[in-house]
């Protein structure tokens, strides 16, 4: 299937996708937090409009409520959510610590290319516009794990950890045209109660340990008398 | 194949290449014209660049002690290749005799060898900014390198050729396609660009601030018609940049025969692409701040990034198993 036989709008499809693994890369290198809320309600952006397109494209109305959903949880709600807290615990110009910005970016692509070799069998199977799309959003969760384990603040954790959902949701959009309603309003309601917890945690964590840097979590209180 | 031995093409090739020389300061004049608009200052004149190249050319040229005869050399060399390279770039028509004797990667090729001589000069003469300047211009242009050779090579696996003017001929048979890699790779030139040329965030080409300066720092024991040719030719890069950028991800408009109405409207649809591209350019320039030179790594690799995820959505979008 080359993209020149496409029509223009599932070309847009796939321009799009590409366009949300950008911002999976962008939040990979962005040490900034509020920079990195911002872009991660980018990345819910792009997933809504891709979703509702796939579903003009595939005439898939529950792909409408989906993409709604994304757009006020991931688009509105949890960056919202998210600036709130950092801007209550006055962390507006904080920065992460990133080792090796560069080496994370490198592994980032090659993380891409070992996801396009998994989906390769997977696209064979069909011929819709969006099977080449379940390579990207299966890199989408890996880029999202990496970032996880590169990070050190906990709210840019919880920025990936939100992103991994992004990916997930995006590899439901794209391999078979959206998850059942119950299941999708499960996860909507997970990811919401999800953000508040986190949020609480937030605090404790600010409380304890004046701030947001995990890495003070693995040392024991115990070890230091 | 195009044939070598055209009397009229090559005769193309020598109008286009003295016209891309010959340009390259009116648009650096339309860069700062704009740029002094913005920022709500008196502009000078948009010939303002041809006035100052003018009397660098009447002033004489102050040679230091040491300068050995690679000091000297190089501002003729630098010239030179920069001549050539502008030969090979399609400005308003294609199919030109001179682009298939290079491709694009020898162009990357001309840049290498004038920043090699050129970083060899500065470190001539034994300055501590020379040496700093060189120093910090390998290092910028060493990882603006890869990066940019990538993006060329996202343009090669779309076209089926490295030939700038195959390229560019290719891309307007294709029609309007909205291609994800090619996205990217414009976003990854782009970036090297700036890099590339000096311009802000990278390197600030209108000041001589010491710790800052990377271009400027290896120019500086340059005088008279020397500099005046060193500083034609980074001109004539910025130039070149801007012309491959707009030719080869927005082609339409660029004359496909040698007939003088088709090259009329290529003209006319190059000078109005590079207009606007200044305009972008000024904007993004009069935002920015210039950043931390231990920063330009971090934003060479984003522009290496770019163009990678070019080369991958094209093999992983596009193609198709």
């Amino acid at each position: 299937m080359n993209i020149m036989s496409l029509p223009l709008s599932e070309q847009a499809i796939l321009l799009f996708a590409g366009m949300v693994l950008f911002t999976s890369f962008s939040l990979l290198a962005q040490p900034r937090i509020v920079a990195a809320i911002r872009m991660f309600a980018w990345q819910g952006v792009l997933l809504s409009i891709v979703t509702v397109m796939v579903a003009v494209d595939t005439g898939l109305h529950h792909l409408y409520i989906s993409a709604l959903l994304t757009l006020l949880m991931k688009a509105i709600f949890i960056p919202w959510l998210l600036h709130r807290l950092v801007h209550k615990m006055e962390f507006q110009r904080e920065q992460d610590i990133l080792h090796h910005p560069v080496l994370v970016l490198l592994a980032g692509g090659v993380l891409v290319i070992f996801c396009y070799s998994i989906a390769l069998p997977i696209e064979r199977l069909g011929n819709s516009v969006t099977q080449p799309i379940i390579a990207l959003s299966m890199a989408m969760v890996m880029l999202a794990m990496l970032m996880l384990i590169t990070r050190h603040k906990a709210v840019s954790q919880v920025i990936a950890f939100m992103a991994m959902e992004n990916g997930l949701f995006f590899a439901a959009v794209s391999a078979t045209h959206g998850m059942p309603m119950v299941v999708e309003l499960g996860i909507a309601f997970d990811v919401f109660v999800a953000a508040i917890i986190f949020g609480v945690f937030f605090f404790h964590i600010k409380d304890s340990f004046d701030s947001l840097d995990v890495d003070h979590l693995s040392s024991l209180s115990e070890s230091d008398q | 194949m195009l044939d070598l031995i055209d009397f009229k093409g090559w005769l193309l090739v020598i109008i286009q290449t003295w016209m891309f020389v010959f340009l390259a300061p009116l648009l650096v004049g339309w860069l700062t014209w704009l740029k002094c608009h913005l920022q709500n200052r008196r502009a000078p004149s948009l010939l303002q660049p041809y006035r100052n190249l003018w009397r660098l050319f009447h002033k004489d040229v102050l040679l230091p002690k040491h300068a050995s005869l690679i000091f000297r050399m190089n501002p003729y060399i630098v010239a030179g290749v920069m001549l050539i390279a502008a030969s090979i770039i399609p400005l308003f028509v294609v199919r030109m005799p001179s682009s298939a004797t290079a491709d694009v990667i020898v162009l990357v090729g001309f840049f290498a060898l004038a920043k090699f001589f050129q970083s060899l000069a500065a470190m001539d003469i034994g300055t501590a900014f020379g040496g700093m300047g060189a120093s910090r211009e390998m290092t910028v242009s060493a990882l603006a390198e890869p990066a940019m050779l990538m993006s060329v090579f996202t343009l090669a696996m779309v076209a089926h050729s490295t030939n700038l003017s195959t390229v560019v001929e290719t891309l307007i048979q294709h029609g309007l396609v909205l291609r994800p890699s090619l996205l990217f790779a414009f976003a990854g030139l782009v970036l090297v660009a700036i890099a590339e040329t000096g311009r802000i965030p990278v390197d600030n080409p209108s000041t001589h601030l010491e710790l800052t300066m990377i271009h400027e720092a290896m120019v500086l024991e340059y005088s008279g018609r020397m500099l005046a040719l060193i500083e034609w030719s980074s001109m004539t890069k910025l130039m070149i940049y801007g012309v491959l950028i707009c030719n080869v991800f927005f082609p339409w408009g660029i004359a496909l025969h040698h007939d003088f109405y088709s090259m009329f409207i290529g003209f006319i649809a190059i000078a109005s692409k590079l207009m606007l591209l200044g305009v972008f350019l000024v904007v993004a320039e009069t935002v920015l701040a210039k950043m931390r030179l231990f920063r330009v790594p971090i934003f060479l690799s984003l522009a290496f990034t770019l163009s990678l995820l070019g080369l991958l959505s094209y093999i992983i979008l596009e193609v198709g198993s």
